[in-house]
């Protein structure tokens, strides 16, 4: 391309217009991409992994949305195309998603979720139920063996992971099935583990190929009566994903029995090794040749942070622009300002994983979905300060600005708003800094951010990689404080700033 | 209609025509026939709820007439984009009212940027009125915080002549600073109005204030006129027990 055009002046705009072009026909002519969605567990992760890297060894491109957060979140962004497939477990597709009796099979499961455009591929091999976990020494000391065995010992401090709570092959089927009548409290999966080895918890649920098992000397209760359904993993694709793609899937049928399974994910959270690795290692002794693509940290973690920046920030344009217009508009009218913020006040009461949740059947997973939860978190201390600050302007000094013939727009412009500024920006600091944390939850929709690293040290309960976000969700946070002191010393004349 | 009176319409700044005005069915003013000749300062004397701020409202347009007309330069107050009609007038407020935002220079010059006026217009008037008032050149940068409420008021002032105004209302402008200080700005302003030859609508409770600005006094009691005219013939003969009761005990 010549640097010098005979349009001089407009040469600046060709490379662009090419580059453009170019990006439009490089996307039309490429297959689309496959989306691989996992849950927030290791595990899943895992398998994800592999089945990327088996489809990345024969050329598909392929885009990972790992770590969303929980079955309902990885099946509603499956229904609404978000992702193509994601591994999922026969147990929970019968129990959990489609409430199907006892111990349904994969015919069974097929025949509803060709309806949905869904299609459950064969399974792996192994057979991932729940378990019930006691620490070795504990059940040796006690004598437990099976499950029924925790009806005699009620003073054991029983938690389960809230999921396991509320599923009817979980906790309230367990417990009419054996006849248990236990105080239980709710813990985080991931979280669990080290409880229960530091002691401060002596029973909880686990998947029977947990790697954590081995790690921390726990032994499974035996399921004497066959409660607990299979759960064989499988893969769990949309209809619409190509018969190529398909056919390398099935391939994977029967690979991984239930030891090899807990061996691979033992090798994740016990030895630190990552999924990429694990997973390309065990794709190698199957002769594919899979590359372990690892991610270098400083990269990744540039990533994050803009992604992360680039969430809350775009929410928070949207929320300045939005609550502000809507305070001019209502703060004149107190019931109707009154009921606007008790709205904005009622969303906030929504615990944000759920607000994110119920975002997907709207704007699918992904960033779309994550902006649109923060926005409408942004929006109370906005509104509120802004309302609030515009109700306690000096009535002289807008009775002095009517009358000296300012226009509404004026007023707005020379009187209203820099009199509210401190207030206002209070509200818009608040927001920002609410936004950064809340934003790292973001991950369990696929959104990305610094939560990405979170979610995947939860899942691996690996305090390293929760640092690699965290840390940088602090730092961000302080700058985020330090950008608006430092925004307020420019708006705002000292004497008119809030108390520091 | 007598013919000197006649004359005196002709002439005059704004005029109120058997003007009456309710708040929740009552009358705050009624019955209102009075002209506020140009280039004079006409003081508006009551007590509280007497309707004299009202009065001032009427005549910005702020409030409508439920009776009569309001007739300012001429015309009726308009109804709609009350705006470029607001901007003939100066207006100044109990405790100067200004922007606590704003300098001194910002306060005055405000209006004249949304004007569109010049850089250069722009500060020859504020040169000029700073001077007028006696305002020190470095109180131009200093926020109103940090002014005392003399210079505050002489600010306030500044602001309401920035668009050179054929009126200005003034709503009890001098009652927040104390008497010494009060004589001062009274002085200053009276030279001021002169010099500017702008008509003035003052309204206060302060009989003296009224008497020393006021070319003419308008007596305000229960939102009725009780008397009005020229502040010597009005000090001279109240014809009316309040008037006369304000008389005597003021002056």
């Amino acid at each position: 391309m010549s640097r010098r055009s005979i349009d001089g002046q407009r040469s600046w705009m060709r490379p662009w217009r090419i580059c453009c072009l170019a990006v439009l026909l490089a996307g039309s002519a490429a297959a689309e991409p496959v989306r691989i969605g996992s849950k927030n567990s290791n595990e899943s992760y895992l398998l994800a992994e592999m089945a990327a890297q088996l489809l990345e060894s024969e050329g598909f491109e392929v885009q990972r949305r790992f770590g969303l957060g929980g079955t309902l979140i990885a099946f509603d962004a499956l229904v609404a195309g978000g992702i193509d497939l994601y591994m999922e477990y026969t147990g929970t597709l019968s129990q959990a998603i489609l409430k199907l009796p006892h111990n349904a099979n994969r015919q069974d499961i097929n025949r509803l979720l060709v309806a949905k455009g869904l299609r459950l591929l064969p399974p792996l091999g192994f057979n991932n139920t729940y378990a019930i976990a006691v620490r070795r020494r504990q059940a040796e000391a006690l004598g437990l063996r099976s499950i029924g065995d925790l009806a005699n010992h009620a003073h054991l401090k029983v938690a389960f992971s809230h999921e396991f709570l509320e599923r009817l092959d979980g906790w309230p089927g367990l417990a009419q099935a054996y006849g248990l009548d236990l105080e239980v409290t709710g813990i985080e999966h991931a979280l669990a583990y080290q409880a229960i080895a530091d002691g401060a918890i002596d029973v909880t649920d686990a998947y029977s190929t947990d790697g954590e098992l081995l790690r921390y000397d726990l032994v499974q209760l035996r399921d004497d009566r066959r409660f607990f359904p299979q759960y064989l993993a499988a893969p769990l694709a949309r209809t619409d994903l190509s018969e190529e793609a398909m056919a390398l899937l099935r391939s994977l049928e029967g690979a991984l029995s239930d030891d090899r399974m807990q061996a691979l994910n033992a090798a994740v959270v016990v030895d630190g090794r990552s999924f990429a690795e694990v997973a390309a290692g065990f794709l190698g002794e199957r002769g594919v040749q899979a590359g372990a693509q690892t991610d270098d940290l400083w990269s990744s973690l540039a990533a994050n942070t803009a992604q992360h920046l680039k969430l809350t920030f775009s929410a928070l344009v949207a929320a300045v622009a939005v609550g502000l217009t809507l305070s001019l508009l209502i703060f004149r009218r107190a019931v109707l300002a009154r009921a606007v913020i008790y709205a904005c006040g009622l969303l906030q009461t929504v615990p944000s994983i759920a607000l994110l949740a119920l975002m997907i059947p709207l704007f699918n997973i992904g960033a779309t979905s994550a902006v649109v939860a923060l926005f409408l978190y942004s929006l109370l201390p906005i509104l509120r300060n802004t309302v609030s600050a515009l109700c306690s302007i000096d009535p002289t000094l807008l009775r002095v600005a009517g009358a000296l013939g300012l226009s509404r727009r004026e007023q707005i412009r020379h009187v209203y708003l820099p009199l509210s500024m401190p207030t206002v920006l209070a509200g818009i600091r608040t927001a920002a800094v609410i936004n950064i944390g809340t934003a790292t939850l973001a991950a369990f929709i696929g959104a990305g951010g610094l939560g990405d690293p979170i979610v995947t040290g939860l899942a691996l309960n690996d305090v390293s990689f929760i640092l690699q976000g965290a840390i940088p969700a602090a730092i961000l946070a302080i700058l985020t404080e330090l950008a608006f002191e430092a925004l307020e010393r420019t708006l705002v004349p000292g004497h008119l700033r809030a108390a520091q | 209609m007598p013919p000197q009176d006649r004359v005196r319409l002709l002439n005059a700044v704004a005029q109120l025509v058997d003007v009456g005005k309710a708040f929740d069915g009552r009358w705050a003013l009624q019955g209102l026939n009075l002209s506020f000749p140009t280039g004079l300062a006409t003081a508006v004397v009551g007590g509280s709820g007497s309707g004299k701020t009202t009065l001032l409202q009427l005549i910005n347009g702020v409030l409508r007439a439920d009776a009569g007309e309001v007739r300012v330069f001429g015309e009726p107050v308009p109804q709609h984009r009350p705006e470029p009609f607001r901007r003939r007038m100066g207006y100044a407020v109990q405790g100067a009212g200004l922007f606590p935002h704003l300098t001194s220079r910002r306060n005055m010059v405000l209006v004249a940027e949304l004007e569109g006026w010049t850089e250069e217009a722009i500060n020859a008037r504020c040169a000029e009125l700073m001077a007028q008032m006696e305002l020190s050149e470095d109180m131009a940068e200093r926020y109103p915080h940090q002014l005392s409420g003399g210079q505050r008021q002489r600010v306030g002032l500044c602001r309401a002549l920035m668009l050179r105004p054929r009126l200005l209302l003034l709503d009890e402008p001098f009652s927040a600073v104390d008497p010494i200080t009060r004589l001062g700005v009274h002085e200053c302003f009276g030279q001021v109005q002169r010099q500017e030859g702008v008509s003035a609508l003052l309204v206060t409770h302060d009989m003296r204030e009224a008497v020393r600005l006021g070319d003419r006094l308008v007596i305000l009691k229960e939102g009725r006129v009780v008397r009005s005219g020229p502040t010597e013939e009005v000090v001279r003969s109240p014809n009316d027990p309040y008037a006369e009761q304000l008389v005597n005990q003021h002056l």
